[in-house]
């Protein structure tokens, strides 16, 4: 029945996607500038730093917000992590995870405020969100590698499109959660709207708040084998190298470092938001 | 004075209030409106004014428009139609940023939830509306720590409203409104959410702060018994429109319409009817000064009807009082230039003006002569006697009687005119 023809959807998005290339260049070279610097920054610094106090400051973070318990768990992690020889690796890795989150939190907690201000703007956001969830990465590599060509910050970008959504949902959600008659009150006693927003809405949403730093943290965690398909470094690399080369040791030993960094990393910031309830 | 005017005010809520204002214009009621539109008229042409300084209660059931009024009194709702004005200004007028400095220094709410902050402590709480006025640091916990102290709550200082009892609670919450020294107060069922005795105990603490500083109070209630206690003048409303207004007495002795009798059915009057409004200055009064002596005072005394007289000071401050018969006594005992205050009947405490009818009964039921009534300054006022007392009893009783029987008659009349429609309709569709 299709044999006289289709919609050439495929060929247009090609055109689509070239012309902005070619007319859009600058662009994406400013986009890209900050997340390149911010991540370059972090990835050296990190691997800078002696892993000793890389380790200390992290475990000593994982006891301020939630004990000691966590705190030795994080030690031994790390330094095991070190012993099978993936340092570099997870410091790129922790460096790309944490430039995403920041550009998530950056822009995902003023987006969520605004869908918590205006139900229009929820409605139109709601679907993109549920595309940018949803959407198989696989489909945004491609133009993103040929508009920001490969490498950690095409990773950083993809991972970003990806973990954005929960804080987004979560600030939205926090925000509509607290009570009306709170909002009222701080009204009633002449607090203006920002005033409103700054000592009441986001104090009393902070825990859902980090409930969503902590989903953007995870699911940034589970893009870094993806992004090192487009030539970004990290832990990913070693799984993806063990999987071309079938050398499952290789393989195996980049997925324990990415597992051990992801509980290490949901344990601290889940204990965070528990300390705000 | 009048503190707050309230001028035709009208609140629709739904998409287009224009049109059903003018259904309303047309004459269509709150159902009607609903039923045609979907919106839901809340305040109906509401007009009063309230006196600066008074405690005025707003009283009515769920659903007829009061909590919705005062939010429109600090504009925490928009009327649709219809002004506010407080201090001679336009509230309904106001930008946004006057709205928002009226609210930080003339305006203070306490809330039937108590709305306190959770993440803030006792004293940030009540030190919200000064921090926002941009009041320094220390200053605010300073006056923070004075409100929390008027309500005696001060050791709660650096507590969380979370550990606090509700009845603490909603302390905060009127500490944080007198925080800021609002000339006015709104009180939206602030009490409501308390057990009884927490309650009373609250509305006895608003009145002895009322008593040390007075500020207009608009107090939202659907409690009678608050109403009466509490309030010097009250509003009725019923869907959305006022009734009533007047002092409790003034209701309670004349009730617009059968919503507001079918309201104060349950009032014992004796409770309502103070010292004060039966209160007559029908006996003769003896300054002191003028007759110093025994002999004058019953000279004065055989002069009148009356067999006893209320001897006041050059200030009209009450003394005591002297019979016919004592001084009669005492003259004959030889003490006749002997000042008159040894004459005086023994044990006489006056009444208040405020005392209740409950309150005075004893003292009316156990005296031979009318019980003399002062004010708060202990100026005389006047005399109640039991024969007073007993007619004032027998008419609000009789009247009442007749009214509730005449108001039985009429629920009886429209339970019969509904079911007999309601036959006629079931005959039609038959």
């Amino acid at each position: 029945m299709f044999e006289y023809g289709v919609i050439p959807l495929d060929l247009w998005v090609s055109q689509f996607v070239n012309w902005l290339v070619d007319n859009y260049r600058d662009v994406f070279q400013a986009i890209k500038w900050p997340i390149e610097q911010t991540l370059n920054g972090m990835d050296t610094g990190l691997n800078t730093v002696h892993p000793l106090i890389i380790i200390a400051v992290v475990a000593l973070a994982a006891w301020r917000f939630s004990g000691i318990g966590l705190a030795i768990f994080t030690a031994i992690s790390m330094v095991f992590i070190g012993l099978l020889g993936l340092w570099a690796e997870t410091m790129t890795t922790l460096a790309m995870v944490l430039s995403s989150v920041l550009f998530c939190c950056l822009m995902g907690v003023p987006l969520g405020i605004l869908a918590a201000r205006s139900n229009r703007f929820d409605s139109v956001l709601r679907p993109v969100l549920d595309a940018m969830q949803t959407t198989p990465a696989f489909v945004y590599l491609v133009p993103i590698v040929m508009l920001f060509s490969v490498g950690n910050v095409a990773g950083v970008l993809a991972t970003i499109v990806f973990a954005m959504p929960p804080i987004i949902r979560l600030t939205n959600l926090g925000i509509r959660q607290v009570h009306p008659e709170l909002v009222e009150a701080a009204q009633a006693f002449g607090a203006t709207e920002w005033q409103v927003l700054v000592r009441v809405q986001i104090p009393l949403a902070m825990a859902t708040i980090l409930a969503g730093l902590n989903q953007t943290i995870m699911m940034a965690l589970s893009m870094v084998v993806i992004a090192a398909l487009i030539g970004a470094g990290g832990l990913g690399s070693p799984v993806i190298l063990g999987l071309n080369t079938l050398d499952i040791g290789l393989a195996v030993i980049g997925g324990i470092g990415i597992v051990l960094m992801a509980m290490v990393l949901d344990r601290i910031t889940q204990s965070m938001a528990q300390r705000k309830k | 004075m009048e503190k707050i005017v309230v001028e035709n005010l009208f609140k629709i809520f739904g998409d287009n209030p224009k049109k059903a204002l003018e259904m309303i214009k047309q004459g269509h009621d709150k159902n009607s409106i609903h039923e045609k539109t979907g919106m839901t008229v809340g305040v109906n042409d509401a007009s009063f004014s309230i006196e600066s300084g008074e405690v005025f209660v707003v009283m009515g059931l769920s659903g007829s428009g009061k909590s919705t009024i005062v939010r429109m009194l600090n504009r925490l709702i928009n009327p649709t139609a219809g002004k506010v004005i407080v201090d001679g200004k336009d509230v309904t007028a106001m930008k946004q940023d006057e709205l928002v400095n009226f609210r930080l220094h003339n305006m203070s709410m306490v809330f039937q939830s108590f709305a306190l902050m959770p993440h803030m402590t006792v004293a940030d709480n009540a030190a919200f509306g000064l921090q926002l006025a941009k009041v320094d640091k220390q200053k605010r916990r300073e006056r923070a720590i004075q409100a929390l102290a008027q309500v005696g709550l001060e050791p709660w200082a650096d507590s969380y409203p979370g550990e606090l009892s509700g009845g603490m609670q909603q302390r905060v919450g009127l500490a944080r409104g007198l925080a800021v020294d609002p000339d006015i107060l709104l009180m939206d069922e602030a009490f409501s959410a308390l057990d009884p005795l927490i309650r009373t105990e609250m509305q006895d603490e608003l009145l002895n702060l009322q008593e040390k500083h007075q500020r207009t109070i608009v107090f939202i209630s659907h409690d009678l018994d608050e109403a009466l206690r509490i309030g010097d003048r009250i509003a009725i409303m019923e869907g959305g429109r006022v009734v009533q207004v007047g002092t409790p007495e003034e209701i309670l002795q004349n009730p617009a319409d059968d919503y507001v009798r079918a309201f104060f059915r349950g009032v014992d009057p004796t409770n309502v009817i103070s010292a004060g409004d039966i209160v007559r200055d029908t006996y003769p009064r003896i300054p002191k000064t003028k007759a110093g002596s025994m002999r004058a005072a019953y000279e004065m005394l055989s002069g009148s009807d009356r067999d006893h007289a209320y001897v006041v000071d050059a200030n009209r401050r009450f003394l005591g009082i002297v019979s016919s018969e004592g001084l009669r006594a005492a003259i004959e005992s030889g003490e006749k230039d002997a000042p008159i205050d040894k004459a005086f009947i023994k044990d006489v405490t006056p009444v208040r003006m405020d005392d209740s009818m409950q309150d005075i009964l004893p003292h009316v039921a156990s005296r031979s002569f009318p019980v003399p009534v002062v004010d708060e300054n202990n100026i005389y006022k006047g005399v109640v006697s039991k024969n007073r007392f007993l007619r004032t009893l027998h008419k609000t009783e009789q009247k009442r009687a007749v009214e509730a029987e005449e108001l039985d008659a009429r629920v009886e009349q429209k339970k019969l005119d509904d079911a007999e429609a309601l036959e006629s309709d079931q005959a039609e569709a038959v």
